[in-house]
């Protein structure tokens, strides 16, 4: 369950409003990642976020490059999770495997504006806002447990033990 | 959730029910739902490198299955920098350390090409690969999708894998492609009327008399690009061509039984193309789905061709561009660079005299592997050149430098285009 403020924007936000392709390189810690998030979209946003915000969007969040660090500068600058009609696939993926929470559901888009508060429940599946409750298809358990894990190379070091026979044999020397 | 036994299943909903972790496959699969997967095959190339340093950072020692792991050295052979040397050292470390005996060394040719031909691309199998243009093995009847790196180190951890159980659009075709009309132009027109997303997050699945007609080496190419459409996955429907091509490369068959999309299965789309009258195409700088009919770029000057890769590196492509170049000479001013996919197509290429007629007209034939499809080396263009290729990327700085150009075009365009100097129609070059 999460609670807070939201940032609306439109559709086909793509990764270079996100996060500029000419800092990929050059910027590479999380915190000063977040300090450029949106950059060439919204100027306050990176100034006025807290942590626990939420982004709701419209069509095709995230479309265009791979790059992670998309998703990165939206959760280190305290994104809790990104609401929108529709993702585009590369970032939906990089979004869960780096913890980040995603859901997408029209009718809450169309409804929910600018800077209201507004309660997600995941188990449940509903979005409780000034405009009602909409509910969307639950995330399966499995996703949600890598979300909760923090990404999913958490998740693999918080539970690879019980699946990998071979954890515990160390590599053959042959060279 | 309800679940209505009566409606058929695509190709994408039935393969990924049978695959998902602990299923018996009666348990159906929606498109939308996600679902936990263990693939038959996890393919990475020379980025296993990359690849091995964030598996190790998971904090295991081995890999779960190495038996499915195949990894092809192909981006940059032999490499062209400390850098590539270092890498490939790396990755070969790794294979020895880890039993990974599915491991082709630089001598073998590109990813898409040798997947298929060393029989791991099987009708019905869940191919995931660390590179965008997996999606080719779909032209076997295989679900192939391209993921990324952290993606593929979880999957040499764990077997398994999350994914979104793609929605489907039929693309039908139907006529019969005029001479020197090949399939890369039948997808390149495809690419520019859908746009560049136009089939994002979908499964496509190609059918139609065209397609029951066309090789699968024809059938690899529309599979190949459709990434440049924002496909999932490709899709052709097996049949004996397929069957045929497997027994051909002595890849055993005989047990195989894939499942195939259910006449009412539920689609998001049905598109129709008929091809009867399709005019060669050409992708123009500095997007894919920027097509046009070659016609309308004629006589654009260039200063290098390729003819390669796994878009048109097979036989049928070169022995295409063979017979246009036979006995002619490629224009003075221009190089024409030649990329055999795999050591397979280079030897019938030797075998069936197709090199000789290709050097002969002035070309160089290189050794297989991407070349410089992605930038890396082996024929970088200068500031301000300009390439045809017959590759599936024409993005800015794609082949090395910023201020190039790159048009995509057949492997007739770009031949016609070779001896002509300029771009050309190839039905327009006199014979
Ligand atoms: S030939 Fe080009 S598109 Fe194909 S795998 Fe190599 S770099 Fe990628």
């Amino acid at each position: 369950m999460i609670n807070g403020r939201v940032w609306k924007y439109g559709d086909n936000i793509n990764t270079d409003v996100i996060f500029p392709g000419k800092y990929t390189y050059t910027i590479t810690d999380p915190t000063q990642i977040a300090r450029y998030a949106l950059e060439n979209l919204d100027k306050n946003f990176a100034k006025q976020v807290k942590k626990g915000d939420i982004i709701v969007a419209g069509e095709n969040f995230g479309c265009g490059s791979s790059r992670e660090q998309a998703v990165t500068c939206l959760k280190y600058a305290g994104i809790s999770a990104i609401l929108a009609k529709s993702f585009a696939r590369i970032f939906f993926r990089n979004c869960i495997n780096q913890g980040l929470y995603v859901i997408e559901c029209r009718d809450a888009v169309n409804k929910i504006e600018n800077g209201e508060e507004i309660t997600i429940d995941f188990q449940k599946g509903t979005i409780i806002s000034k405009k009602g409750t909409f509910a969307f298809p639950p995330l399966p358990d499995n996703i949600l447990e890598i979300l909760k894990d923090g990404g999913l190379i958490e998740h693999i070091r918080n539970n690879v033990k019980f699946q990998n026979p071979n954890i515990n044999s160390s590599p053959k020397s042959k060279c | 959730m309800a679940i209505d036994q009566k409606m058929g299943k695509t190709f994408a909903e039935k393969i990924l029910a049978l695959k998902s972790v602990g299923s018996t496959g009666i348990l159906p699969v929606n498109a939308g739902e996600i679902v936990t997967v263990s693939p038959d095959i996890i393919m990475s190339h020379d980025n296993s490198a990359a690849i091995s340093g964030i598996f190790k950072k998971i904090g295991i020692f081995r890999v779960m299955n190495p038996e499915k792991v195949v990894i092809i050295l192909d981006h940059c052979v032999p490499p062209a920098t400390e850098k590539y040397a270092e890498n490939h050292k790396i990755i070969r470390e790794f294979v020895r350390q880890q039993d990974i005996k599915n491991f082709y060394d630089i001598n073998t040719g590109v990813c898409h090409q040798v997947l298929p031909e060393k029989g791991y691309a099987l009708p019905g199998t869940l191919i995931l690969g660390s590179d965008s243009h997996t999606t080719t093995y779909g032209a076997f009847g295989a679900f192939a999708a391209g993921i990324g790196r952290t993606e593929t180190a979880a999957l040499w951890a764990t077997d398994q894998l999350w994914l979104k159980c793609p929605q489907t659009i039929k693309i039908i075709i139907t006529g019969k492609l005029k001479e020197f009309v090949t399939p890369k132009d039948i997808i390149l027109y495809i690419i520019g009327d859908l746009g560049a997303d136009g089939v994002l997050y979908k499964a496509v699945e190609f059918t139609g008399e065209t397609i029951a007609n066309m090789s699968i080496s024809g059938r690899m190419t529309l599979c190949n690009m459709s990434a440049e459409m924002g496909a999932k996955i490709a899709y052709c429907e097996p049949d004996d061509k397929t069957k045929d091509w497997l027994a051909n490369h002595n890849i055993l068959t005989s047990e195989l039984c894939p499942p195939t999309s259910d006449p009412d299965a539920e689609y998001e789309k049905i598109l129709e193309y008929n091809i009867d009258n399709l005019e060669p195409q050409i992708a123009c700088p500095h997007t894919v789905d920027n097509v046009r009919p070659v016609k309308e770029v004629q006589g654009t000057k260039f200063h290098q061709a390729l003819i390669g890769t796994c878009t048109n590196g097979r036989i049928e492509d070169l022995e295409i561009a063979a017979n246009i170049l036979a006995g002619k000479k490629i224009a003075k001013d221009i190089r024409l660079l030649i990329f055999p996919a795999s050591i397979e197509v280079y030897k019938d290429a030797l075998k069936l005299g197709i090199l000789e007629k290709l050097i002969n007209s002035g070309a160089v034939i290189m050794n297989p592997g991407c070349g410089p499809c992605l930038g890396a080396h082996q024929g970088i263009l200068a500031p301000g050149e300009v390439c045809i290729s017959t590759a599936n990327r024409n993005f800015k700085g794609r082949m090395g430098c910023e201020d190039a150009e790159i048009y995509l075009a057949s492997p007739s365009t770009v031949a016609a285009s070779a001896i002509k100097g300029e771009i050309i129609d190839p039905r327009e070059l006199s014979f």
